[in-house]
């Protein structure tokens, strides 16, 4: 590695780095604005200036912004040089000159980069006495808030927005000190990735509406490290909690995962926790809530002993959004055969055969930061910019990849941002995507509308070109030749990756893409497979071996069920609504355990309040097979807990299961070690409960929490002792450890004169790079080098597929609305699209249907009534069924659909 | 005495059209290039002369060529980008070559690209030359139609396609990479160099970027020789130069002068000194970014004008007389320099209007004795280097000579709240 002399003392960076980072890296404070790490650098703020020396000699030197420069052997600089340090200080100034001051009352205040970097500068003083410029800022719609007389003009925010996550409704305007950033009117940002311009700006030019509405100073949170809810991906997260309230949440960087950003849905789906929804009280049916926490307490388990003392057995019915833990709580509570996945079957199949053929290999499970790297990519079937956005945000990055090299080679550092984009210019490595409806991937790839058996007989094509196989037989033309193109761009890649997933609904996609990713693993290369599933521990659920929800359903329709147990589930989302009726009007004793109200919570005789993520933890398994733990930010009440806990105390009062003296979650763990060694490295996924650090705890308040013994004055003046928690390293507390945490108990980025979120390059081994002791998680499936080679087959025949002549109907999702949870937080609910069903202007011109026309449409049995949205987004002959609680849910697709009659509006 | 680039001018007659130009010469450079030289040699032949670049930096434009990649394995397609922007205030030569002979520019385009091989060629105007734009247009129209522009040029093998291009109009579009933006329909913020355009220029493509004025020098230095070239100066720098003088001067006006005239000549000579009942107290020499100087006696060129504290810039100098408040003339270029500001890095967005807004002050008669101070700091923080591009350091060029030349003005603004010209 190259020396570098800063201060004229030697240190190591690598060679070619950019200085900035390089010095961060090794520890050093150098203020800076437009750089970030996710976004290279663009030499437009001139903070981060330092003096370059061209030789040992050389005793005046020149100023240098340290993000411009590249890191040469013998390279000289002074972080310190006086000059340096007046022009750093003369930045702020200016900076500063027209900035409101208005710390007091800003959202940003206590965790602001700017006041950061104007403390780490030294600039004390004002010296500007004229009139600032001002702005009118504008309406953002229900996530973002702006507040543009902050603006320090540093153009993060566009350079995140525009050029990182490919949005189009947001700009820098006019120019001079009286640049504006924002849309060209007021209105919703359309990204559904604008929650990162709060993390992204500096300062408090845009904040976190929802925070705003229950606000607190950023050091009065408690936080504790966690992760996302509101899709597969396993997005870590940091929630952060104050008198009992959920009051945001904000990315935690893991750099295997989600790397700095987190999508919308992941930010602000977070609001259901508060919400109207909330199930608090134990209920029984006809007899009201009970109250005070030990009859409530006492009556629950009573109750629960009572039916699990009949004499049918219980049979216990998951969750793919509860956690590890409380399945497998619930599957030994009643058993591994009497254990249910609470998805539709299509689903239970398809998640089945997901894992299957992760594990199966040879190719690696790709992680999101694999996706983010890969050069070659085809996306079969999975809307991923609606079913898992990050994914989509991590291939907008992938398909620069090829381009950049290209920059490389011409001798631009890939880490000069605003050089490599002048190169590239449009230039895209290649994307391929097929699906049965335009998705957002065709605003950067080549999408191709096809039928999902066509699609999956593409993927047979494409895998048996690139192993060099015969052929396939009898497909037309054009298909012949996307397979033979597409073939030829992974072949041609060092790190081609494969996407499919649960979304599309089709067996032979997901088989499809595993032969692909099979075709394309050569010892020499690194290809990926991602397939996403459609929640947080859809995964985890599949891992535990559950019987399918169908079989549980007939079950209970032949009166062979004894009480029903359902944990964190709404089964009138996973099964068609007659059948849901036909299950709740035989079902007998239903048990549900869950935090939100819904149809099933209607249903059941016994409704029982558990925690949500936020008040408990636990593990999920994300779509690549990563088990992580997530903390609580603020403890349970009595009588809201943790699933696992409800089913361990179950297990305990009516004597089966064998969880009964399961205290904490590691005790759990143990047992799930030993029943299923398979699961057992769960529990590397983060420290247990009595890994200390240095002896202590690791708090979740910041040591400036104020107010610890006030929170309560109100009912009494005592200082009570801080909750305990038995499940976890860390405390409920602003004592405890003060050095670096392990990385999976993060609770906050926080360091000394840190104290935004750009903290997070002292957590890192390098800026940029993995947290210090490796990212979090702990992946279960690493699939065998040598798996058998060969194919699934080649695919649906051209005349299978769903039976009937009607328009095929497929799901289609939304990003807000497809998911449970966060369509019940008010930011995101603003935001849901009317259920309506897709049909091609063409197929809709020869029905005689016209735009908001009503169908009654017949799928599966079931009566979907909805209007219709004409557009050319459509593949031909398919209808586009909303995966909302109005419209497909519950149904498997896609399945061919029938038209019972239209009304015209 | 030679005049190669406005010897067919005359303002009475009007531009010549193809065959005038013909019949007096033109094209003559074409026909020599692409018929007997190859591209490396035209090249060799401009860095042989010691041509520098016209547009106010004098970077020497042969070695400027050489940074094009050349060969089978150069990237395609390569451009030339004619800077006709010509925003810097005081300055008009480049509008008096478009506007009195644009075929010269037309022939020195064909020449230039053929040197570098480049195919595409796009003169960049400035809003207001649409007179310029329409002759340009008609000349490379007459240009096509004989064959010297389009496919095969005179049988050559050589292609090459002209385009006019007529922005929007900011100072910044005469920045070189700030061009290649609004070329592209960006916005027009300059570049990071490196890379520099021959490397990655417009639409990341190979790209020479050359001033009117240089250009329109290339077609002597074919047909005559880099000798001829060098020696048509007195003082080593080659060539000619379009010199020009306003304020109150008896004659304001430009002249094609050998490069490196003495200064006090084109004063006193060719602009008639001062009016009558005005004194001469300074002159910012190549246009609103260069410091004033008040020395008269020196060669005028890119070498010597440093002797001096200044620059020759484009060489066309404003002179400030003794009857105009010079506080009043430096806010008046920098006001310019801070609305021109594109807004990419602080020192020039923040640091322009903050100047301005203290000149404002001093020249209304709220200034301040400490302002003096915070001037000076800006003219020291805004130093090449500190900024993303040249704008800024350009800016305090003339605040930094003007608070060193007439600090006692300033101070009498200060002293006596107001301005002692009003």
């Amino acid at each position: 590695m190259p020396t570098i002399f800063i201060d004229n003392r030697p240190y190591e960076a690598p060679a070619g780095a950019n200085l900035l980072e390089a010095c961060l890296s090794l520890g050093f404070d150098i203020p800076y604005f437009c750089w970030h790490p996710a976004l290279g650098s663009a030499g437009a703020c001139r903070q981060c200036a330092v003096k370059k020396f061209a030789n040992e000699k050389d005793t005046r030197g020149h100023v240098v912004m340290s993000c411009m420069e590249p890191v040469v052997d013998g390279l000289r600089l002074s972080i310190d040089d006086p000059e340096a340090l007046a022009f750093r200080r003369s930045v702020i100034g200016w900076l500063m000159a027209s900035h409101p001051h208005d710390c007091p009352v800003c959202d940003e205040g206590g965790e602001c980069h700017l006041q950061d970097m104007t403390v780490m500068t030294g600039h004390v003083y004002r010296e500007y006495r004229f009139k600032k410029r001002t702005h009118r800022s504008q309406d953002l719609g229900p996530f973002v808030a702006h507040e543009m007389n902050r603006c320090i003009q540093c153009y993060r925010c566009v350079r995140f927005y525009r050029d990182y996550a490919g949005g189009r409704d947001f700009a820098e305007f006019a120019s001079r000190d009286h640049l504006f950033y924002g849309r060209h009117a007021d209105g919703p940002l359309e990204s559904p990735f604008s929650g990162n311009l709060v993390e992204v700006c500096p300062t408090g030019v845009f904040t976190d509406k929802t925070f705003k509405r229950h606000y607190t100073r950023p050091w009065d949170l408690s936080t504790a490290p966690s992760v996302c809810v509101h899709c597969g991906l396993g997005c870590n997260t940091i929630p952060g909690e104050r008198y009992g309230r959920l009051r945001r949440v904000r990315g935690r960087y893991n750099g295997e995962v989600n790397g700095y950003f987190l999508c919308d849905r992941g930010r602000y789906g977070y609001e259901f926790v508060n919400g109207s929804a909330r199930i608090r009280k134990a209920r029984l049916t006809g007899q009201g809530t009970f109250d005070g926490d030990h009859a409530s307490h006492e009556f629950v388990l009573r109750r629960v002993k009572e039916a699990l003392g009949g004499p049918r057995p219980a049979i216990g019915i998951g969750s793919p959004r509860a956690s590890l833990e409380a399945n497998f709580a619930l599957r030994e509570l009643v058993g591994p055969g009497r254990f249910y996945a609470g998805v539709s079957d299509n689903e239970w199949r398809l998640t089945e055969l997901a894992l299957k053929i992760l594990c199966g290999g040879p190719a690696r499970p790709a992680s999101l930061k694999d996706a983010g790297l890969a050069d070659a990519v085809l996306v079969l079937g999975e809307d991923v910019g609606n079913t898992a956005p990050l994914l989509e945000l991590a291939l907008r990055q992938a398909v620069r990849r090829k381009p950049s090299a290209a920059a490389l080679k011409a001798g631009i550092p890939l880490w000069h941002d605003l050089a490599v984009r002048n190169f590239v210019q449009d230039a895209k490595g290649p994307l391929f995507a097929v699906s049965a409806r335009k998705t957002s991937l065709a605003d950067f790839g080549e999408e191709m509308l096809l039928a999902p058996d066509d699609a999956a007989r593409l993927g047979f094509a494409a895998a048996r070109l690139i192993s060099g196989s015969d052929p396939a037989a009898g497909l037309t033309p054009v298909l012949a030749e996307a397979a033979e193109r597409i073939a030829r761009a992974l072949d041609a890649a060092e790190r081609p990756l494969v996407v499919a997933g649960v979304g599309a609904g089709s067996a032979a996609m997901l088989r499809a893409a595993g032969d692909v990713a099979r075709a394309l693993t050569r010892p020499d290369r690194r290809a990926g497979l991602m397939l996403v599933v459609p929640e947080c521990d859809s995964l985890g659920l599949a891992m535990l071996g559950p019987g399918s929800l169908k079989s549980a359903v007939d079950m209970v329709l032949k009166g062979g069920a004894g009480p029903v147990l359902i944990v964190e589930n709404d089964l009138y989302r996973r099964l068609p609504a007659g059948a849901a009726e036909a299950f709740f009007e035989r079902g007998g004793d239903i048990i549900l355990l869950d935090h939100v109200e819904h149809r099933t919570a209607a249903r059941a005789s016994t409704v029982i309040p558990v925690a949500t993520f936020a008040e408990s933890e636990g593990t999920l398994v994300n779509n690549e097979g990563r088990a992580q733990r997530f903390f609580r930010a603020t403890p349970a009440t009595a009588e809201t807990r943790e699933s696992w806990r409800w089913l361990c105390d179950f297990s305990r009062v009516s004597g089966s299961g064998g969880l009964g003296h399961v205290r904490t979650l590691d005790d759990l763990m143990a047992v799930l070690a030993e029943r299923i060694p398979e699961l057992a490295p769960v529990r590397d996924a983060a420290p247990a409960a009595d890994a200390l650090v240095h002896g202590r705890k690791v708090p979740r308040e910041p040591a400036r929490a104020s107010g610890r013994t006030a929170i309560h004055a109100g009912e009494h003046v005592r200082e009570n002792p801080p909750p305990v928690d038995l499940d976890s390293a860390l405390a409920f507390s602003m004592e405890g450890a003060t050095t670096l945490p392990p990385a999976a108990l993060i609770p906050r980025f926080w360091a000394p004169g840190w104290n935004s979120v750009q903290a997070v390059n002292k957590y890192q081994t390098a800026s940029g790079g993995p947290l210090r002791g490796g990212d979090p998680g702990r992946r279960l499936i690493e699939p065998l080098e040598a798996a058998p080679a060969g194919f699934s087959g080649d695919g649906p025949r051209a005349e299978a597929g769903p039976a009937g002549t009607g328009p095929l109907a497929v799901a289609v999702y939304h990003i807000y609305g497809s998911e449970e949870l966060s369509s019940l937080a008010e930011g995101v609910a603003a935001l849901v699209p009317r259920a309506a069903l897709l049909v091609h202007p063409e197929d809709a011109a020869g029905l005689g249907l016209g735009e908001g026309d009503v169908i009654d449409l017949e799928v599966g049995g079931e009566l979907l009534s909805l209007p219709v949205t004409l557009t050319a987004d459509m593949a031909r002959g398919a209808v586009g069924v909303p995966m909302m609680p109005s419209g497909g849910l519950g149904l498997d697709l896609p399945a061919r659909a029938r038209v019972l009659a239209m009304r015209k509006t | 005495m030679e005049r190669p680039l406005t010897k067919n001018i005359d303002p009475a007659r009007g531009p010549l059209d193809l065959k005038g130009y013909e019949a007096a010469g033109g094209y003559r450079a074409v026909r020599k290039a692409l018929g007997t030289m190859a591209p490396e040699d035209v090249t060799a032949a401009v860095k042989a002369s010691g041509l520098r670049g016209r547009g106010g930096a004098g970077f020497p434009t042969g070695q400027k060529w050489g940074f094009v990649p050349m060969g089978p394995e150069a990237p395609r397609p390569k451009y030339l980008c004619c800077n006709a922007d010509e925003m810097e205030p005081g300055t008009f030569k480049d509008r008096l070559l478009m506007e009195g002979d644009p075929h010269l520019l037309v022939e020195s385009l064909i020449v230039s690209c053929y040197a570098v091989q480049a195919g595409i060629c796009y003169v960049f105007l400035r809003y207001a030359y649409q007179k310029s734009a329409r002759l340009l247009e008609k000349a490379v129209a007459e240009a096509a139609a004989a064959g010297y522009v389009g496919r095969n040029i005179l049988g050559s093998g050589f292609d090459l396609e002209i385009h006019i291009h007529t922005s929007s109009g900011r100072y910044m579009c005469g920045e070189e990479t700030g061009l290649l933006n609004a070329l592209e329909g960006r916005r027009a913020s300059p570049r990071a160099k490196p890379p520099f355009p021959p490397i990655s220029g417009l639409f990341g493509k190979p790209t020479l970027i050359n001033n009117v004025e240089t250009l329109c020098s290339v077609p002597g230095i074919i047909n005559n020789g880099a000798d001829w070239f060098r020696k048509l100066s007195p003082t080593g720098e080659g060539g000619t130069k379009i010199y020009g003088m306003s304020g109150r001067v008896k004659r304001p006006g430009a002249w094609e002068l050998p490069m490196g005239t003495r200064l006090r000549e084109i004063f006193e000579v060719h602009a008639g000194g001062m009016k009558e009942g005005y004194a001469f107290r300074a002159l910012v020499p190549g246009g609103a970014s260069t410091d004033f100087q008040t020395e008269l006696d020196i060669d005028f060129d890119f070498t010597h004008e440093p002797q001096v504290g200044s620059r020759l810039g484009t060489g066309t100098a404003i002179v400030l007389d003794d009857k105009t408040c010079p506080v009043g003339f430096v806010l008046n270029i920098e006001r310019f320099m801070a609305r021109e500001s594109c807004g990419w890095c602080t020192p020039c967005w923040g640091g322009l209007s903050w100047i301005v807004k203290t000149l404002e002050a001093i020249e209304a008669g709220r200034g301040r004795m400490e302002d003096l101070a915070i001037l000076d700091r800006h003219c020291r923080e805004l130093a090449p280097g500190h900024t993303f591009c040249a704008l800024a350091p350009g800016a305090v060029e003339p605040l930094q000579s003007a608070l060193r030349l007439f600090r006692e003005d300033f101070e009498r603004h200060i002293r006596e709240k107001g301005c002692p010209w009003r």
